[in-house]
């Protein structure tokens, strides 16, 4: 025992010697602009697998986006563009569609892509015994052949607009996955493409690295090295990013508002703003009677300001969201009638209307029972959880009585939203690309695990649906979703509250950034340092 | 002895089987599956593509043919493949983590014990002194202080403001192309503020432990004996006191064992370290069966094998209990 003592001073010697050993290397290899033409971000989120049929996170597919193509992209207008597809057609019924593939683009290990390719990847999404959550997209296609190798048919029952989008999905390479089982392959830890970036290494916990392509065939990506970092906490991150450990991140709206405006940061970093691809909303339970009459609803929409909490939960980075598209994209209707603005006497005589008395504690009733209901959100969202208070405390004013419940997400979905046992819910979608709306508002989407579970029901809107998704025609399709918001508008069966602002900051020695309706990463393979 | 080593390790088996029957009914108790939080909410799937996603997993199944089909694999050490998307074997993704973490967790326990002990023996021999009610507000503070603020401090001062540190993961970019000697010293740099925070922390416990015991030691006949004779203080403490003040933390020590192998999720998320706690946790979240399960059969048979090796070393170390037993 009595070698402690030494033990103790062993400790201590190591310590030190860490310590002395440390201040060496300051200007070590961390300094900002120390990673050359490498691109650095940081990632929350470690990618699951990286052949994107299998995959279903966002960690994934970022990469994947970076390694491989689809048919068609969207460009930084979000319309539709030829990806290794360098030009399609619709036949005029609607019913056919001819891909004219690129010709000379490789696979990453130097094999042609041809039409064969896309005829595998579109196989093995519908084979049942993928296990792909992407199959839905191509169970409208009849019949797929591929003539010749740089043609590419598909054919359609009923002509389904959306479909040209689904071509947006990865195509995979045939030659090292036909025959195989696509679950056991390596592809799924190293990656084959035909995108901007070759694969490189993945370190598991740590990061992913990935190698500018030079037989790209929109040339090769001026940034020679993509290195994603994953940083599970997000003020990790931001202090990496303010000591140079990565190149970009999302901000968040305090972050951006607040920690952000120093002259030194706005010297080293650029910060970026527009509207994020999702929106927030207060969904009612349409089985239960007091939701049933629209005027309730849209009293309750009367009664909240919605400026009010963009400003408490976003500190003003977001806008006013009217309906289920993001403001300045093709299918969104600026000027919308019949949508309740704020107004908390127009919400008490909405209320009136409908039949409430105010009660001598406060709230309103009718037939003797109070207007009461429970807003349910999910645990971890912050901003909801937020959302929800203030609206609490404005519908209070009105004489509506709200509670709040915060509930982990798994139990959330399986006993509240599966069971159909909840008043309100305050969550938020993703605003796809495609306005096609069928999944969430048509009235065949009510069973149990799909997503109509406020259990929407409106005929005309159905019909609407059908048409707009049943045309190619951009004007046609137009006139439907714009009918579509004016429908929403006036029934409420949701308050859609906000759409986000994305904050995306990037370090001011990358150039080429060009914001657009895309967002930023739209040319990132054009990215530079100087 | 040897009986009762056979005794004890045959014990081990149904209390193995315990815990795998109890924490697979526990896990599955738990609202939502692996294919509900891969898939929840996502317009993309249909209830055809969900139903082909449970019957791959085997999900499908009643549950005691999945837990007999789980136990059965694990007979024959195969603690079979992940739930989530990438659907790798629970193995390799145990052992790509464990490396990490384990290394931490036995540099940590090392500095934990290293500094503890003195600490708590110093602050025994001059109790109720001020040294004495210093260490304790010193490891108390450790104690008390949230680590994840503690950490996000020290990567602000000593990351971003000072730049002597790196802030989080354990290696450089670059870090491949060093020499052996450049590799090993980015590490080191690395895992200097996880160490001392983690160690920070864990200070109070075992040195207050190490205190209550030496005083009681310290208050023993034996001790009065031996001043009495003489002997020197030094010689009083160290030999005759810690020997016997000791002897429980031993049992401390086996104790640890199965911590060797957990990591903590808030410290390794703060410090992006890609350990054992994060794999589990994600785990739990993402409700992959296979791999939760397979983390907790490990954790639970280095419990029980740390019990039992405590318990044979406090046999070993105690001739009381040597001699009692037989």
């Amino acid at each position: 025992m009595i070698p402690l003592r030494r033990l103790l001073l062993l400790v201590l010697l190591t310590l030190t010697a860490c310590s002395q050993g440390a201040p060496a290397d300051r200007a070590g290899s961390r300094g900002p602009g120390a990673n050359g033409s490498s691109f650095v971000t940081g990632s929350i989120g470690e990618p699951s697998t990286l052949i994107p049929t299998l995959a279903t996170d966002t960690s994934s597919s970022d990469i994947a986006g970076l390694v491989y193509n689809g048919l068609v992209r969207y460009d930084k207008n979000l319309k539709l563009e030829g990806d290794l597809a360098e030009s399609w057609e619709v036949s005029p019924d609607g019913l056919q569609i001819t891909f004219h593939l690129r010709r000379g683009v490789k696979w990453h290990d130097g094999k042609d892509f041809t039409s064969r390719d896309v005829l595998y990847t579109y196989r093995v999404t519908v084979d049942p015994k993928t296990p792909t959550a992407y199959a839905e997209d191509f169970k409208q296609v009849q019949s797929a052949e591929a003539p010749d190798d740089y043609t590419f048919k598909v054919r359609y029952a009923k002509p389904f607009a959306p479909a040209l989008a689904s071509w947006g999905m990865n195509i995979l390479p045939a030659h090292l996955l036909e025959g195989k089982d696509i679950t056991k392959s390596p592809l799924a830890r190293s990656p084959i493409g035909t995108g901007p970036y070759t694969f490189k290494e993945w370190i598991p916990g740590q990061r992913l690295i990935l190698e500018a392509n030079p037989n790209y065939w929109e040339g090769k990506p001026r940034l020679s090295r993509y290195v994603y970092r994953i940083i599970p906490d997000s003020s990790t991150m931001y202090m990496e990013l303010k000591a140079g450990g990565v190149d970009m991140m999302g901000l968040s709206p305090v972050q951006y508002q607040r920690q952000t405006n120093t002259k030194e940061f706005l010297a080293r970093f650029n910060k970026y703003r527009y509207p994020a691809s999702a929106y927030t909303y207060l969904g009612y339970n349409l089985r239960l009677p007091m939701f049933q009459d629209a005027r309730v609803r849209r009293a309750i929409t009367c009664a909240i300001n919605k400026e009010e909490i963009i400003q408490g939960v976003l500190l003003g980075m977001g806008q006013i969201a009217h309906g289920p598209y993001k403001p300045g994209t093709w299918a969104y209707k600026a000027k919308v009638e019949n949508d309740p603005a704020y107004d908390p006497a127009r919400a008490q005589a909405l209320l009136r209307e409908a039949g409430y008395v105010m009660g001598a504690d406060g709230i309103l009733a009718k037939d003797g029972k109070p207007l009461s209901f429970t807003i349910l959100t999910n645990q971890g969202n912050d901003q909801r959880l937020k959302a929800a208070q203030i609206i609490q405390m404005r519908l209070k004013k009105v004489g509506i009585d709200v509670k709040i419940r915060v509930v982990e997400w798994a139990s959330f979905l399986t006993n509240f939203i599966d069971k159909g046992k909840f008043e309100a819910v305050l969550l938020g979608w993703t605003i796809s690309q495609d306005p096609d709306l069928f999944d969430v508002w048509h009235s065949s989407k009510t069973g149990p695990k799909e997503l109509n579970f406020i259990n929407y029901k409106n005929p005309e809107l159905d019909r609407l649906i059908v048409e707009g998704r049943g045309t190619f025609d951009m004007e046609k399709r137009r006139d439907c979703y714009y009918r579509i918001q004016e429908i929403l508008a006036k029934d409420q069966p949701y308050t859609f509250l906000y759409v986000p602002d994305a904050l995306p900051v990037v370090s001011s020695r990358i150039k080429g950034i060009e914001p657009a309706p895309a967002g930023i990463m739209h040319n990132f393979i054009k990215w530079y340092v100087e | 002895m040897a009986n009762y080593l056979i005794k004890r390790i045959l014990m081990l088996i149904p209390l193995l089987l315990g815990i795998t029957l109890i924490t697979f009914t526990v896990i599955h108790l738990a609202p939502g599956e692996p294919v509900e939080m891969q898939t929840a909410m996502s317009p993309k799937v249909s209830a055809q593509s969900r139903a082909r996603l449970r019957e791959f997993y085997g999900l499908d199944k009643p549950l005691h043919v999945q837990y007999a089909k789980w136990l059965g694999n694990l007979s024959r050490l195969d603690f079979g493949r992940s739930f989530a998307p990438d659907n790798r074997p629970v193995l390799d993704k145990i052992k790509e983590r464990i490396p990490i973490t384990i290394s931490l967790n036995v540099i940590a326990l090392i500095l934990e014990f290293g500094l503890a002990l003195p600490i708590g023996i110093l602050a025994a021999v001059h109790r109720d002194t001020l040294l004495d009610r210093a260490i304790s507000f010193f490891v108390f503070v450790g104690f008390a202080v949230p680590t994840f603020w503690l950490a996000l401090l020290c990567m602000y001062f000593f990351g971003v403001k000072l730049s002597w540190l790196p802030i989080s993961g354990i290696h450089s970019l670059g870090s491949e192309q060093l020499p052996f000697f450049g590799r090993v010293l980015d590490l080191a740099k690395h895992l200097v503020l996880p160490i001392a925070i983690a160690t920070f922390g864990s200070l109070a416990g075992l040195s207050r432990y190490m205190r209550s015991t030496m005083i009681e030691v310290l208050s023993q006949d034996y001790i009065t004996t031996a001043r009495a004779k003489g002997v020197k203080e030094r010689v009083v403490i160290y030999r005759h006191a810690l020997k016997n003040a000791l002897l429980p933390v031993i049992t401390l020590l086996g104790f640890s064992l199965p911590a060797l192998i957990g990591g903590s999720v808030i410290f390794e998320t703060i410090f992006s370290i890609p350990g054992m706690g994060q794999l589990f946790y994600q785990g739990v979240m993402a409700r992959d069966y296979p791999l939760v399960m397979g983390i907790l059969v490990i954790g639970a048979c280095l419990t029980l094998i740390g019990n039992l090796l405590a318990d044979v070393s406090y046999a070993l170390a105690d001739p009381r209990i040597r001699h009692g037993k037989g």
